[in-house]
């Protein structure tokens, strides 16, 4: 109490924070935002269809799943079955109300799954953890079956799968690989854009505080029931403009079973490898998250071509796959983006400390 | 009535098989707070290398036992490359974990002994027996009373034995245990090793009811809600949930199935479990969590 205290040392922040800013970054992500828009018009079709398109619509599924699971700290397991709400409501309202731009179809298939991710949010308010899973996995099984079931939702196809409609908006064909990708890339920059804004507001330090004690938070006078259904409503308004995207832009045509408990996995996978709590996180671990398995097949084909069949390869994959997720588990709990973050400031002290 | 009756006895058997896998959950969870997601591919393994060994031209018991030793000696690999490493580490990273080992252990299965449907015959004719005015399986029966022999062998190891003692004070309290002298790395293989012998059952008896093929990984998703409400760490709760959640689906499936257009048991295990969650949510015999600031 009586010595004046030295002037506390620079403390390196060891979790990805959100609250710093970097100074020069504005700069950067418009400049990386820029490089994206002129890749477009540089390379190849099946960059768009293997590598591009799946890569930013899975970030942004993973965003916003790292809105619920890593800001507001409510473990979800119905990714798959907000993305599945997005694509069939997308679906039904271009066909049913045509004259509608597509954009705003998309935010109203995006209501639709925000509606869906309050429902089955409900839980939240009472439970927590594991137990919430359970409620998530009901929404995982049940909207599935729901829209394989009834008719009505996918037109009464006889294989109970959609189609994309004619992507078309202000005059100009979006059903070519790179109409497809750039009306991708411009929801993600759309959607990363408000999640940042709401990450750095009053809501984000809100659903941090929840997720850090509940408890504790609401003590403090942050309401609790209404922060909890929000952020199941953003998060899934987000993933279920994904789920549209990844049916439409992506695969073209879908049915339900494609937005299984895998896809819920996937984009679980992603938020963990990437980094929890980061908005970087959720790009680095969907790139993980595509680009690994690619690189995997092709290493094997080219290695061991002919040495191995299709079957076992695939086997192999999947155990290479499980191990690097172990072993950055292990590595780095907090993700690739920690990773990332550390790298940066050794860069920044090279020459003088290693 | 005796329809309704064969309905409900069929579910309740039917709940017996996912009582078995729940219990692997539970011991695990008890032990290590770990929800163990790949339990389930412990079933497949289990149940592939035994066949496998079988096919080969194995005895029953020599097959049995040296898949035992496989089980406890992977047991033993993922506590020390796995867990050790993780320790402390939040729940959501260790369940992440076992997501991520149950992609190894699914892989190397099928990489060592093939992806196609085995049959696996235990000997036991599936004649169905008349129990006064209902028909019952006999198979669904000596399920039955395997997994009951099971529960009261487990109780009675975790009850009356060291090691049984040393693991209810990890559970109730990790640090405490630890410094009086428990070693938790020991108890986790054994915990994870017992577990492997539970797999190793549920796997033969699920595996010879539907043939040992990869769909035996996904009975671990109908565990969640069987545990949901028995509760996370009561090997009781876990038969009860597991009987109550049998009955009630086989029972939906028929008088729900045709009301709503087929296949309800995909998901209704999940609603139950919700309502549950809804009245009591720490499950029938879990414990209650207190939080305080």
């Amino acid at each position: 109490m009586t010595a004046l205290a030295a002037p506390a040392p620079t403390q390196t922040v060891e979790h990805p924070d959100v609250l710093r800013r970097w100074r020069a970054g504005p700069l950067a992500i418009a400049g990386l935002v820029a490089a994206f828009y002129a890749l477009g018009f540089v390379v190849h079709d099946y960059w768009f269809n293997a590598i591009l398109i799946p890569f930013l619509i899975m970030a942004l599924a993973g965003l916003g799943l790292n809105l619920l699971t890593g800001y507001a700290g409510q473990a979800s397991l119905g990714t798959g079955a907000f993305m599945s709400v997005g694509a069939f409501a997308t679906y039904n309202v271009l066909l049913r109300l045509p004259d509608l731009p597509l954009p705003v179809s998309l935010v109203i298939g995006g209501l639709f799954g925000a509606l869906a991710g309050v429902i089955f949010g409900l839980p939240s308010l009472r439970i927590k953890g594991f137990y919430l899973t359970a409620s998530t996995l009901a929404a995982q099984f049940f909207l599935p079956w729901l829209f394989n079931q009834y008719g009505w939702f996918s037109n009464y196809t006889t294989s109970g799968s959609i189609s994309a409609p004619k992507l078309v908006f202000l005059g100009a064909d979006l059903s070519t690989p790179l109409g497809r990708y750039l009306l991708t890339l411009t929801s993600v920059v759309i959607l990363t854009w408000l999640a940042w804004n709401l990450v750095t507001s009053q809501v984000g330090r809100n659903w941090m505080a929840i997720r850090d004690m509940d408890t504790a938070a609401a003590v403090a006078g942050i309401p609790i029931a209404f922060n909890k259904l929000a952020s199941f409503a953003i998060s899934s308004f987000i993933i279920a403009i994904a789920g549209a995207l990844w049916a439409f832009a992506y695969l073209g045509t879908v049915d339900a079973r494609s937005f299984d408990l895998d896809r819920s996995f996937t984009v679980l996978f992603i938020i963990i490898i990437g980094g929890m709590g980061s908005i970087a996180g959720a790009f680095i671990g969907s790139a993980f998250v595509i680009l690994v398995p690619i690189l995997i097949s092709n290493v094997s084909a080219n290695l061991f071509a002919g040495a191995i069949d299709a079957g076992q390869s695939e086997n192999l994959q999947k155990i290479l796959f499980g191990a690097l997720i172990v072993y950055f588990l292990i590595k780095e709990p907090n993700g690739l983006y920690a990773l990332l973050l550390r790298a940066r400031r050794r860069l920044a002290l090279w020459p003088l400390k290693s | 009535m005796s329809f309704f009756l064969e309905t409900l006895v069929g579910g309740l058997l039917a709940g017996v098989m996912y009582s078995l896998v729940a219990i692997g959950f539970v011991l695990i969870y008890k032990a290590s707070g770990i929800f163990n997601f790949a339990q389930g591919s412990m079933v497949l393994f289990a149940a592939l290398a035994f066949v496998t060994l079988r096919e080969a031209g194995w005895g029953f018991v020599p097959a049995l036992l040296v898949t035992l030793v496989v089980m406890v000696a992977g047991a033993i690999a993922i506590e020390r490359f796995v867990l050790r490493a993780l320790i402390g580490q939040s729940d959501l990273t260790l369940f992440m974990a076992t997501l991520g080992l149950s992609f190894v252990i699914e892989g190397l299965a099928q990489l060592f002994m093939g992806a196609s449907v085995h049959e696996l015959n235990l000997g036991i004719d599936d004649i169905p027996i008349e129990v006064g005015p209902i028909l019952v399986s006999q198979f669904d029966l000596l399920a039955a009373v395997t997994a009951g022999a099971l529960v009261i062998s487990l109780s009675l190891f975790f009850n009356f034995t060291r090691i049984g003692i040393s693991l209810r004070a990890i559970a109730d309290d990790p640090l405490a245990a630890q410094s009086i002298g428990i070693r938790l790395p020991t108890l986790w293989r054994i915990v994870w090793g017992v577990a492997g012998l539970v797999a190793l059952v549920a796997g033969l008896l699920w595996g010879a009811r539907q043939g040992v093929q990869f769909s035996l990984t996904l009975v671990v998703l109908k565990a969640l809600p069987v545990l949901i409400i028995g509760g996370f760490t009561s090997i009781g709760g876990a038969i009860v949930g597991g009987l109550l959640i049998g009955a009630s689906e086989s029972l939906a499936e028929i008088y729900l199935g045709d009301l709503l257009g087929g296949s309800v048991s995909t998901w209704f295990a999940y609603v139950v479990a919700l309502a549950f969650l809804l009245i009591r949510p720490a499950g029938l015999f879990g414990d209650r969590a207190i939080e305080r600031v």
